[in-house]
């Protein structure tokens, strides 16, 4: 068999997708960033909503997303980007809008306008990347790290007197009038991967369909951060992250 | 011709009643005295009904400036309005759209500080607006507005400056102007540009990737230094064209002039009746009002200082403006400063003995 005779339609089992461009990714490898920005990639895709697209980036490591995913993006200030989704829906209300950020910006820094813009059922899509420590400053205490866990700022393991308790953003969420769609997912698995692309287009759905603000949680690793191989990171996920952030939807209003 | 329609109103509603009228597409704000009529004004009017302009309150005047970025980004002509300790916590958002080179309009109605001072009239944001109360080097521009009629026709005018040079248009008011009524021409109204407007307008803007275009990318990061300072000289050569091109200003009987009133915004217009009682004396004073305030007239100062025998600044703060005075004489002849603090307003008799004192 030749080698053009491979590259048939009939046999294709895995494509790229056309809107992820050739630029080398700035993430450590085992980063679940890669994999979650290829689903996005493929979603809007799929919608046929390229022209219609626009990102808002975070501070954080995923601040270059827009170099890897071709379309229109807005980089915004540290936990802002609800912010600016909210004035662009409003102003473009065509448009696919969605936020991208990492869990010190979304939970920490930008806690009053995730909640606000979530309250105000803004007909957006913020994607949170959860894994539970600051990635691109050098593995700091997030608000969403384990108690008992280790990180720079908490070298001794995050201690609830010191350092107060892990925020279930999520779950907050799911209580605003204005969510219409709140789930936790993972992207360690193939099955794991194939939820969260169906939570991802279903909150893209929601939004320009105008049914209110979607979270799209993933529980994330950062191998880096925790110090740990990929594989061990996707274990120690498993055991630890997941009974404290438990995967699921936590609210699908119809 | 249709008669022109005159109304009695403050300065805040004016603000509001141009925003809509000038084709502006989104005001995002928060309320704080004394400025909230702009918001309110706004919210009982409806544009969202008639011209399709968003108005929404924001959670706070971090996310309100984060809005306004978002809506800059996207090309459409978009604004707030704040007092002071409003406008210090904007400061993350401003320094952003500067570095994003975003075109907006931020409308400051000052109060007296520093921290939560107090809601009567001050002009102690001047340092703030001019030189940058954000971090990183870049400039604002900024027109002060005296009148009623002013604060309507700035907002207009400030736009058509920051969609020009793309960079971020600050109206600096102050309690005095923004609450005080007068009678005003309200400009005419003018429709918002469409959507196909928009992107020939902006081709820039974050409006969704088509075919024969590259991704819009609205960032102020560059991590390359080479590539930062390249980006840091365009701003610079992007601020020198703005200060040869758009300084604006007033001079009221300086001809004969041997002393010079300096003064902007509500103290220009205290001044002027300063002027008019020293000129009954027989005193010679004339006046400068910068409408700029960056850029800052400093050529016209500069020329003035070679005719006169000095100038009085007069502003309602410590001493900010005077500073960019004395740079442009340069020495030549003595700069006074006379100012009230912590929200007093002079009377024209306290600039009256002020100049005086100084020619004494």
């Amino acid at each position: 068999m030749t080698r053009n005779e491979i590259i048939k339609p009939e046999n294709l089992v895995y494509k790229k997708p056309t809107l992820m461009n050739d630029n080398h990714m700035h993430y450590c490898p085992g980063c679940s960033h890669g994999v979650v920005h290829k689903l996005v990639a493929e979603i809007i895709e799929e919608m046929g909503l390229r022209e219609k697209a626009i990102g808002i980036s975070p501070v954080g490591c995923a601040v270059f997303i827009y170099n890897y995913i071709d379309i229109d993006w807005q980089e915004a200030a540290h936990g802002r980007a609800p912010a600016l989704a909210t004035a662009i829906k409003r102003l473009w209300p065509d448009r696919l809008v969605f936020t991208y950020q990492g869990d010190g910006d979304l939970a920490c820094i930008g806690t009053a306008e995730t909640i606000h813009a979530l309250n105000r059922g803004e007909n957006i899509t913020i994607i949170f990347i959860n894994n539970a420590i600051y990635g691109m400053t050098g593995g700091q205490m997030a608000p969403t790290t384990l108690m008992g866990m280790k990180t720079a700022t908490c070298p001794y393991g995050r201690d609830p007197q010191l350092h107060g308790y892990p925020l279930k953003i999520a779950d907050i969420a799911a209580q605003l009038e204005g969510t219409a769609y709140v789930t936790r997912q993972s992207v360690d698995t193939v099955s794991a991967i194939n939820k969260t692309k169906r939570a991802i287009r279903h909150a893209f759905e929601n939004s320009m369909e105008g049914k209110g603000s979607n979270l799209v949680e993933v529980v994330s690793t950062c191998n880096s951060g925790w110090k740990m191989s990929p594989v061990k990171a996707n274990q120690w996920m498993k055991e630890n992250m997941v009974p404290f952030y438990p995967l699921g939807d936590l609210k699908d209003k119809k | 011709m249709a008669k022109e329609e005159v109304v009695l109103m403050k300065g805040n509603e004016a603000i509001a009643h141009a925003a809509i009228r000038c084709g502006c597409d989104g005001y995002f704000g928060y309320p704080i005295t004394p400025q909230s009529e702009v918001l309110e004004t706004l919210a009982i009017l409806k544009p969202w009904e008639t011209t399709g302009m968003v108005v929404l309150q924001a959670e706070s005047e971090v996310a309100s400036i984060n809005m306004v970025y978002g809506g800059a980004g996207c090309g459409k002509k978009v604004m707030t309005s704040s007092s002071s300790p409003g406008v210090s916590l904007m400061q993350e958002g401003i320094s952003y759209m500067a570095g994003a080179e975003l075109p907006c309009l931020i409308v400051n109605v000052q109060r007296g500080g520093p921290g939560l001072g107090t809601i009567q009239p001050s002009q102690a944001d001047y340092f703030q607006t001019v030189k940058g109360g954000g971090h990183g080097d870049y400039r604002l521009i900024t027109l002060a507005p005296n009148s009623v009629q002013e604060m309507a026709d700035f907002v207009g005018l400030s736009f058509d400056l920051a969609f020009k040079y793309r960079n971020p248009a600050v109206i600096l008011a102050d309690g005095v102007i923004g609450q005080m009524m007068e009678k005003v021409v309200l400009p005419p109204i003018k429709p918002r540009r469409t959507d196909e407007e928009v992107i020939a307008e902006c081709p820039w803007a974050t409006t969704g990737k088509t075919k024969n275009r590259k991704p819009n990318i609205i960032t102020s990061l560059e991590l390359k230094p080479d590539a930062m300072e390249i980006n840091n000289l365009r701003f610079q050569a992007k601020y020198k064209k703005i200060e040869e091109n758009e300084v604006r200003f007033e001079e009221i009987m300086c001809d004969d002039a041997e002393y010079i009133i300096v003064a902007f915004g509500s103290q220009a217009r205290i001044g002027q009746k300063a002027l008019e009682m020293l000129r009954e004396e027989g005193i010679k004073v004339g006046m400068l009002r910068p409408i700029t305030l960056w850029p800052f007239p400093t050529k016209v100062i500069d020329k003035l200082a070679d005719r006169v025998k000095s100038m009085l600044v007069v502003e309602i703060n410590a001493g900010q403006m005077v500073e960019d005075v004395r740079l442009a004489v340069n020495g030549k002849i003595p700069v006074e400063h006379f100012g009230r603090l912590g929200g007093i307003v002079p009377d024209p008799d306290e600039i009256v003995e002020a100049m005086k004192k100084m020619i004494k």
